[in-house]
Formats: C-alpha cells, sequence, structure tokens
C-alpha cells in the first residue's frame, strides 16, 4: 500500500474515537481556537486559497459559497448535509459515526466565517447510530463551551442541532434539504435564489456535505498551501473513496485527490475478487456514467474524470466484473431513481418510471421492438429539464451502458437472454 | 382557524417530521386518527400533515409487523451476491413475499435500496437497527432472538 497518512478518517479505528476526550486527546478544536482568533473574511480567504471543494458531489469551491453569504448582520444559518443514500456511497457514515467531532469542528468555523448563529444538523433517518452519535457529540461540545453561548470567550455564539430525515433521497440536494428541515415535503426549490440569498426559513443559507466540513480544521491548522500539497492543482486535498462491488476488499479509502483509479482498485481494493476481470466502473455513486476497463489509469479528482465524460461526484466507485448483466445493473439504478424521484417535475417522474419498465420487462426477456430506441429517446427526453440535477443524473448510468453494452440490450430483446 | 389565508407557525411546521415520528412509534404506523392529532397540535391543516408523512418513506401509513425487515437490493448489495439469496432466504422461511407480514403479525419483509452498507454487504435493517456482511446463519440467528425477545415481553406483560 501507499504512504498515504490518512487526515479525514486519521481517527477512524481508535477506540471511542466518537467521544470529545479522544477527539481533544488527539489534537481536536484546536483549529477552531485558532480561527476564533482570525476575523471571518481572513477564514473566507483561506479557504479560498485551499482551493477546498464541495465532497457531496458537485464539486463547487466551498469558499466561493461562504463568499456568497451575504456580510451583512442579518439571520444567518448553516446546514450540515448527513443525507447520504446514493447507492454505493458510504463515507459520510463512516465520518458521522466514528468522528463526528471533526465535523461539528467545521460547522462552528464555517459557522463564525459567515456570521451564523445557528446551525443544523440533517441526518438520513435511516442512520439510527450516527442520529445517536451526533446528539452526544453536540451535547459533549456543548459541555465543553464549544458550542452555545460566547464560545471560548469569543463573544461568538452558535446553536447546533439534530434533524432526522425520514427516507428521501432527493433531501440530500440543498433545497429539498431545507424544505425537508421546514418540515415540508422534500421537493427541491427553483434555484435562483440560492440557499445563500434565500434558505431556510427565507434567510441565506449555508448547505455542506460532512466530509466538505470535515476538512475545514485541518486546513486552519496547517494552511493553504500544506492543503493544496495534497492532490492536483484544480482539486486538492484528500478524499474518502467508497469501493464496493466486485473487488476484494470493499470499503472505505482516503487517499489525495488525483489517485489514479487503478491504485485505489488494485492496492487498497485488492482487486478483482476472482478470476473474472474488469467490465465497467461506476466512478462516483450510481448517478455517474460509466468508465471502461482502459480507463483505469484515469487520475480520480473532478477534472479528470469530467474530461473523460463522466463525473467524480461522490467517489463511491462502484466495480463490476466480466458476466454482470448490464441491463438488470440499469434496471436496479432505474428502480432506485424511479422510487426516489420526488415527482415534482414530471419529465423526471415519468421517465424514470418509463425507464425502469421497459428495462423490467427486457431483463425478464418480454422486451418489445423498438425497446432500445425508446430508452434512448427517454434518456433525451429528461436532459435540461428538471428544477435540480437529478433529472439530468438519472440518465447518467443508462446512457453510458448504452452506448458500450448495446449488444447486451439487443440479445435481451431479441434473444431473450443475457449474452 | 381565522379566515382568509392560513399559515401555520413556522417553527411549528419545522417540527412536522420529529411530530410524525414520535406518533409513528406509539402505534407503529401512522393511523388517521394520529395524524389528525398532529395536525391539531401542531397547527398545520391536516391535508399538509398527510402530504408530508406521505412523501416520506420511513412513514407508514399501513400498519406493520412488531419486526420490519428492509433487505437492501442495491445495486452494490446485489454485486455482492447476497441481497437477492438474503431475499429469497427470507421469504422461504417466513413464508410470505415482499410487502408482506406473516399471520402472527410478527415480520413485515420489505426490500429497499442503499442503507449505506455498500462496502459490507449484504445488510438490513430491522426496524432501526442495521445489521451488516449477512449470511444465513446469522439471520436464523437473529429471528431466533427476535422471536425470543418477542417472547420475553410477552411473558412480562403477562406478569
Amino acid at each position: 500500500m501507499g504512504s498515504f497518512e490518512p487526515i479525514l478518517t486519521r481517527n477512524v479505528g481508535i477506540p471511542n474515537s466518537e467521544r470529545i476526550v479522544v477527539y481533544l486527546e488527539r489534537g481536536g478544536y484546536t483549529a477552531l481556537r485558532k480561527a476564533l482568533q482570525m476575523t471571518p473574511s481572513e477564514l473566507i480567504a483561506l479557504v479560498k486559497e485551499s482551493g477546498l471543494r464541495g465532497r457531496g458531489g458537485a464539486g463547487f469551491p466551498a469558499g466561493v459559497k461562504w463568499n456568497f453569504m451575504p456580510k451583512e448582520p442579518v439571520t444567518k444559518y448553516v446546514c450540515v448535509n448527513t443525507d447520504e443514500g446514493e447507492p454505493g456511497t458510504f463515507k459520510d457514515r463512516l465520518l458521522v459515526e466514528h468522528d463526528p467531532h471533526s465535523i461539528i469542528e467545521g460547522v462552528i468555523i464555517a459557522a463564525y466565517a459567515v456570521g451564523a448563529h445557528r446551525a443544523f444538523v440533517y441526518i438520513r433517518g435511516e442512520f439510527l447510530l450516527g442520529i445517536k452519535r451526533w446528539i452526544k457529540a453536540i451535547a459533549e461540545a456543548y459541555d465543553h463551551g464549544f458550542l452555545g453561548k460566547n464560545i471560548l470567550g469569543s463573544g461568538f455564539d452558535l446553536d447546533l442541532s439534530v434533524h432526522r430525515g425520514a427516507g428521501a433521497y432527493i433531501c440530500g440536494e440543498e433545497t429539498a434539504l431545507i424544505n425537508s428541515l421546514e418540515g415540508k415535503r422534500g421537493e427541491p426549490r427553483i434555484k435562483p435564489p440560492y440557499p445563500a440569498q434565500m434558505g431556510f426559513w427565507g434567510q441565506p443559507t449555508l448547505v455542506h456535505n460532512v466530509e466538505t466540513l470535515a476538512n475545514v480544521p485541518h486546513i486552519v491548522n496547517h494552511g493553504a498551501q500544506w492543503y493544496r500539497s495534497i492532490g492536483t492543482e484544480q482539486s486538492p486535498g484528500p478524499k474518502l473513496f467508497c469501493v464496493s462491488g466486485h473487488v476484494r476488499r470493499p470499503g472505505n479509502y482516503e487517499l489525495p485527490l488525483g489517485t489514479p483509479l487503478r491504485t485505489i482498485l488494485e492496492e487498497y481494493a485488492g482487486g478483482m475478487r476472482g478470476p473474472r476481470p474488469l467490465k465497467a466502473i461506476i466512478p462516483g455513486g450510481a448517478s455517474t456514467p460509466m468508465l471502461m476497463p482502459d480507463q483505469v489509469d484515469l487520475p480520480m479528482d473532478f477534472e479528470s474524470l469530467a474530461g473523460a465524460g463522466s463525473m467524480l461526484g461522490t467517489g463511491a466507485i462502484i466495480v463490476m466484473e466480466e458476466g454482470t448483466c448490464m441491463v438488470e445493473v440499469a434496471r436496479r439504478l432505474m428502480n432506485f431513481f424511479a422510487h426516489e424521484s420526488c415527482g415534482q417535475c414530471t419529465p423526471c417522474r415519468t421517465v424514470t418510471q418509463r425507464l425502469e419498465e421497459i428495462l423490467t420487462r427486457l431483463v425478464r426477456g418480454q422486451g418489445q421492438p423498438g425497446d432500445i430506441e425508446r430508452l434512448e429517446a427517454l434518456c433525451e427526453g429528461v436532459r435540461g429539464l428538471t428544477l435540480c440535477p437529478m433529472g439530468d443524473a438519472v440518465v447518467n448510468p443508462i446512457v453510458s451502458s448504452l452506448r458500450h453494452f448495446r449488444p447486451e440490450y439487443e440479445a435481451h430483446l431479441t434473444r431473450k437472454e443475457c449474452i | 382557524m381565522p379566515s382568509g389565508t392560513f399559515v401555520p407557525d413556522p417553527a411549528q411546521r419545522a417540527r412536522l417530521l420529529a411530530a410524525l415520528y414520535i406518533a409513528q412509534e406509539q402505534e407503529g404506523y401512522l393511523s388517521p386518527q394520529s395524524l389528525q392529532r398532529v395536525a391539531e397540535r401542531l397547527g398545520v391543516p391536516p391535508a399538509d400533515v398527510y402530504s408530508t408523512a406521505s412523501f416520506y418513506t420511513l412513514f407508514r401509513t399501513r400498519p406493520v409487523g412488531r419486526y420490519l425487515l428492509q433487505v437492501c437490493t442495491g445495486l452494490s448489495c446485489y454485486l455482492a451476491d447476497g441481497a437477492e439469496r438474503l431475499v429469497d432466504y427470507l421469504r422461504r422461511k417466513l413464508g410470505i413475499e415482499c410487502g408482506e407480514t406473516t399471520p402472527d403479525g410478527m415480520f413485515t419483509l420489505e426490500t429497499v435500496q442503499c442503507l449505506a452498507s455498500c462496502g459490507t454487504a449484504p445488510a438490513m435493517r430491522v426496524n432501526d437497527e442495521l445489521y451488516e456482511n449477512l449470511t444465513t446463519e446469522k439471520v436464523d440467528l437473529l429471528i431466533d432472538q427476535l422471536l425470543e425477545r418477542a417472547e420475553r415481553w410477552a411473558a412480562l406483560s403477562r406478569s
């Protein structure tokens, strides 16, 4: 294995790593002390300079997002997005269960930088252990004076509380998350206005993924130059890669952005699980276009994957070996997306359901002439026509699968079987 | 309720999901009566309460068994070769199809997609507890434990 010293997961595996005493022993909350000595604009400049990009999938520069927040002393909010739920993704759960304080420290610093005095954790309803860990950790942080009034004598106040979602993938989209936090159906809002202008209860709101916030204390502690020394020019810093599927050692691996996919698969995930060779890879969670075996030397960063026609997404790598039925893979993904489409936009609601129907009959050998063309037309018919990115995202794996494995779809249609 | 447009208090409305969880805890699902009670307590129109409850999969408007078994059949679990077998095994063992409840009201079987256990597949939730790296042996043991737990509760409430 390589020599990369974990940063975000440095506490994972330490006994009782979720407790504040352990976090403090290991140098926790030193970044907060340092940050509170700085001015908010210095902090924003630091995060901008570090080049930190959002780890929830979109890769938007965090410093720019902080800067979008109005500087006036109006009521502002910060939300921690723990609504991880895209098939293949299991990194945020790890951080929340094993190192919640690193995220809390990041939240306090972010809230101080943007001038928010109220922050919320929005967590997937299914993550019961994570919910418990969040609640416990927040209580500990209050007890130690890291949350509440006059934090560490700085005069800065911040309250943080946990809010449990109730089983909706779409609530990972920031405006849907805000609606859900307001006690409404988790349907995305029209953008603009963006949450930084008008978010929770109509006030400026900063929404960040768990992993993004976990980077912040390290940037404050070690500086932007240090952070930029990890990863690539345009994608600096460490990243959690979740590897699942047909590999020998599925799991979370923390590595610098830009680490070649091959290194992650072979050195960390232990290579393929059996004698069958690699067939395809979904590199960034269920909504990202597939990569082929000849692309495994790609560096895993935002720009390289975009250049290859795919996306880094959440860094969730799903590996498939030769012999995997790609029509069944597509059907299974579409079953998920059809269930999780919030139903607000007709194209997304209808297209996901129709795609699932057609893929199901192809899998069962009941395909009808013209079905493959129907799949293509449906995928085309949703692009750019929905309020949130989900409409475009859901067809990504299907379009790429059709492009690379069309004969498999044809075999299902004409011979009623897998190739 | 006053005439004109009724706007619920935003703070009360923000408590809706938490209130629905509490209500669901009482009866195991959200009955029309409990939805009505939630609406009255929060001052949110009943139609909005129902609309919100029905949006989220963790809220149930129909009763389920004492133990709700949710097996993940997402892509990673499917690839790991265990999810389908696990579902089949549970169907045979419990004698029910997915979406059904055993006649004694003990188990409901469902399939779900993605429990963020893709690296530890196959995975299943039992009510709110998550079980990972499951095998048929582990499932046998778990079902026995759940039945025992139910039996102990029954004995306790008899005494």
